[in-house]
């Protein structure tokens, strides 16, 4: 085995850069504290953190309540940026969110957040676990089954719903390994979920019922059984495309650049023989392609959780359900069961959206005179610059971006010809550098 | 010295310039460009636009890319540049009430309690069995000057009643879920410009997925009127500078890197946006630009419309746009009233932006296509409403429209399998034809084949 590892320093900025790949973001001091310990340890710090803890000061609404994440709109995804920004496990917290796109369920189609929450309890369970024991978790996990039609799928009118994507977006790739008609037997091996639904509760009791079953045989892959839909899950894992698809995926979410073909056969044979996915991320996360390869953009809601974690602000407002909506990323709402396109994070309107996004995330920290009294601020275009860099967490920014900054602080400074401007202007220039530096494309990528 | 309004304007126009004291040279419709200036009238106005911000202390916010690409995006589209506009009918319209069959016996009885009476609404003058819903009056005024194409019965075979499914194969224009890129999109990867954002143009809070392309640059907005960036605290020079400032941000270098040019791609294409949406937003509250008839009010659907028509008429390159009409269609209880209200809006809204593009003397550029995922159980349910169906009513307006309806109305003695309308028209034929005979563009280079050989005419 000989993937290969980052050999290079590992500095303040490669610890940044990992703990926005693998979580949401340093908090002050952290990337420095992390590059101390060394790569190796670093990186397994994160695979294998302790017991969970938040840290810090519990998320509100705006009125000071507390959140009802089952109940109130938005609140479900109040309560997840929650634990985004606060968690003492930011990979595991982080793979909840790759299992949440990797498995795509939207509550347009559930229509419960009960059963969004409990799927959340599943994926953060597998965070860093077997994707065996995931996969027939969630093949039987009720949101699942209602937002593919699983519960709807019985022998005499078989749906092809979850079959489909078992295979396709789940397992296999899109027509790798399988035909039409793999997609029909696999259905008839997943027939049987049902659930009930009673007035004032909704669905209620989930679970696999005999006589739905189709028992017969069934030919999948080739393979003749009378398969169930444990078997159908099996077979999908046991297919010979299937290690490639899982470490192929998994990379993607952590390095753009597709795997090197010797490090990518290393580490099918790795989940071969297990199924787990710590190993892999731990093989992935300290690989030199991280370090030295291309940036990716951060997802909305990774960048809304780590200006939070970089500013020590907590969840305090529901303003973050729509500013999420406006960035294009709502938790529980992928826009459908392929998951959000990583390459479509940026337009003009999510721009604007992320603009929105970081003048929130700063609306706690805006100067603004009161009285007559000027407030105590720099004034020197490369104090105001460091000044933000340092509310921001002290990310390291490119020496142009850092140049275009101090250029726009030196002209607007300029501007304040007149006296009264000359006070009024230095934190009205300061809250400007902020907000650009919070949406530099610097800040936007990893 | 002759100083006639004219004159100064065309001088204005000439030196591309911002009259001292009073702004912008106003274009009008119909004015000539200038001869021997090598300019078309569209990037004057963009000059103009830079030099009008100059003067409200914006420095030099615009990117000399900008005004070439938008300058060439005209030129290349012509000045007289087609655009089509759709409009989306959210949550399944129910075919059967925007022209109702009152003349058939079977409709009240599959609709005891929804049926439209006799007599309601103006009749449809080519189906004596159909009569346009009351709220839909406008629209029949309009199809009676012959500038509406209806398609009463339009989808496709083997119909799915998913709204996410069926409005996705809408979207995309073929019957294929994992298709990523819009049908609009397409063609503008196939037509449209790498530097000029308001090609695809999405009035909305988000991007409309009919127009995602794979590589060529569209724009969200909610309004061009609403497209504004504004920070806690930063107020004065200090935002105009800010905001020339996102520019600065989106032309730092990216030496390559993909995600850095998608960022900076990003703010470039803000500030790009942010610039050539400069003349419609208010200043001081007082709105940037007048409509020459009225809107309905406080309506985000109208308020949009009379967005778009300013915009047009401005000479922006603009050559696809989407907005979702007023109302909710997904009418499973209390159909009525839900169904009177967002129709009465959106088609008031329709008759006011196209008597507004009449009045500015554009009406011939602009075609718009009005379409739902589906249409309506022919049969109502247990709760005053009706579930999802198959066949929808598509309508196509504008003064281009041929106003000769496409297919026939599918009946109600033979409906499908699950009691569905059946289609006449398929969608995919309406939207190579709108490519080809609109848009200009290769229908069978954008739209995954294999297409239906006949093309319904939908424009004149």
């Amino acid at each position: 085995m000989s993937i290969p590892h980052y050999r290079g320093h590992f500095g303040p900025a490669h610890a940044e850069r990992l703990l926005w790949r693998a979580g949401f973001g340093p908090r002050k001091g952290e990337a420095r504290a992390l590059s101390r310990m060394g790569l190796d340890a670093a990186v397994r710090s994160l695979t294998h953190p302790g017991p969970e803890k938040l840290v810090g000061r519990p998320p509100r609404t705006d009125k000071g309540r507390r959140l009802t994440p089952k109940d109130a709109y938005g609140h479900d995804h109040l309560w997840w940026l929650d634990r985004m920004v606060r968690t003492s496990r930011p990979l595991a917290e982080r793979m909840t969110l790759v299992w949440h796109d990797w498995f795509a369920t939207s509550d347009s189609g559930v229509g419960s957040a009960k059963l969004m929450l409990r799927q959340n309890e599943l994926f953060r369970r597998y965070a860093l676990g077997n994707f065996r024991f995931l996969l027939h978790s969630v093949t039987a996990d009720p949101a699942m089954l209602v937002w593919l039609s699983g519960a709807e799928n019985e022998k005499d009118s078989p749906n092809e719903n979850y079959a489909r994507e078992l295979m396709e977006l789940f397992t296999l790739g899109e027509g790798n390994g399988y035909t039409e008609d793999d997609v029909r037997q696999q259905a008839r091996a997943l027939t049987g979920f049902r659930y009930d639904w009673k007035e004032g509760r909704g669905m209620v009791n989930f679970r696999f019922d005999q006589r739905r079953h189709d028992r017969g045989l069934k030919t999948v892959f080739g393979k003749r059984g009378r398969f169930t839909w444990r078997e159908a899950c099996n077979l999908c894992l046991d297919h010979p495309a299937h290690p490639r698809f899982v470490v192929e995926k998994l990379w993607s979410y952590f390095i753009p650049t597709p795997p090197p073909a010797a490090t990518r056969r290393d580490l099918e044979a790795m989940y071969r023989r297990t199924s787990e996915i710590r190993p892999l991320l731990d093989a992935i996360l300290r690989h030199p392609a991280l370090y030295l390869g291309p940036r990716m953009v951060k997802p909305p809601i990774v960048y809304t959780a780590g200006l939070l974690r970089a500013l020590g602000r907590r969840v305090d407002t529901e303003a973050w359900v729509w500013l999420a909506d406006g960035a294009g990323q709502l938790l529980f709402y992928p826009p459908n069961v392929a998951g959000w396109d990583d390459d479509r994070w940026l337009d003009t309107a999510t721009f604007r959206g992320r603009w929105a996004i970081a003048n929130e995330a700063l609306e706690k920290f805006t100067l603004e005179q009161k009285g007559k009294k000027p407030l105590k601020v720099p004034r020197k275009p490369e104090a105001i610059v460091a000044n933000a860099v340092y509310l921001l967490g002290t990310p390291r920014i490119r020496p142009e971006t850092r140049n275009a900054l101090v250029q726009f602080a030196r002209a607007a400074m300029a501007d304040a010809k007149e006296e009264w401007k000359r006070d009024a202007y230095p934190p009205l220039v300061l809250n400007a550098v902020r907000q650009l530096l919070a949406v530099s494309p610097d800040l936007q990528t990893s | 010295m002759s100083d006639c309004l004219d004159h100064r304007h065309t001088e204005a126009l000439r030196r591309g310039i911002a009259l001292p004291g009073a702004g912008l040279p106003t274009i009008e419709p119909g004015m000539p460009t200038p001869a021997g200036t090598g300019l078309d009238r569209r990037s004057f106005l963009l000059r103009s636009l830079g030099l009008a911000m100059s003067v409200y202390g914006a420095g030099s916010l615009l990117p000399a890319a900008l005004e070439e690409g938008v300058a060439a995006a005209q030129a290349a589209a012509g000045a007289k540049g087609k655009i089509l506009v759709s409009v989306f009918l959210d949550g399944g319209a129910d075919s059967l009430s925007l022209l109702a069959p009152v003349g058939d016996p079977l409709y009240r009885k599959l609709r005891p309690k929804l049926a439209l009476p006799q007599g309601a609404g103006p009749g449809f003058a080519e189906d004596a069995r159909l009569q346009w819903h009351p709220a839909l009056t406008p629209l029949a005024t309009l199809h009676g000057e012959g500038k509406v194409t209806v398609i009463p019965s339009v989808g496709y075979d083997d119909p799915n009643q998913s709204h996410f499914t069926s409005r996705h194969f809408w979207e995309v224009g073929a019957l294929d879920e994992r298709l990523v890129t819009g049908w609009l999109g397409r063609y503008l990867d196939r037509h449209g410009r790498p530097d000029n954002p308001l090609q695809g143009l999405a009035l909305d809070w988000g991007l409309q997925p009919a127009l995602a392309t794979k590589k060529m640059p569209v724009a969200s907005i909610d309004g061009p009127d609403r497209f504004d960036f504004w920070a806690r605290g930063v107020w004065g020079d200090v935002q105009q500078r800010m905001l020339e400032a996102i520019g600065k941000l989106g032309a730092l270098p990216t030496h390559g890197d993909a995600a850095l040019e998608l960022a900076t791609g990003a703010a470039r294409q803000t500030a790009q946006l942010y610039d050539q949406l400069a003349p419609f937003r208010p200043k001081d509250d007082k709105p940037a630009f007048t409509s020459p008839v009225a809107y309905p009010k406080e309506q985000d659907f109208a308020r949009r419309l009379a967005g778009l028509a300013a915009m047009i008429a401005s000479g922006l390159p603009l050559r696809c746009v989407s907005l979702t009409a007023a109302g909710s269609y997904d009418t499973h209880d209390g159909q009525a009233k839900d169904l009177s209200d967002g129709l009465g809006v959106t088609a008031a809204s329709l008759l006011a932006f196209q008597r507004d593009l009449e009045a500015r003397g554009i009406a011939d550029r602009v075609l718009v296509h009005v379409w739902s995922e589906f249409g309506r159980r022919a049969e109502e349910n247990g709760s005053a409403g009706t579930d999802h169906g198959a066949a929808g009513t598509s309508f196509v307006i504008g003064s281009r429209a041929s106003g000769t309806m496409i297919g026939e109305f599918a009946g109600l003695d033979r409906l499908d399998k699950d009691g569905n309308l059946r289609a006449t028209a398929d969608f995919r034929s309406v939207y190579a034809s709108l490519l080809e005979d609109w848009l200009g563009g290769d229908a069978d280079a954008i739209l995954p084949g294999p297409l239906p050989s006949a093309r319904p005419k939908l424009v004149r």
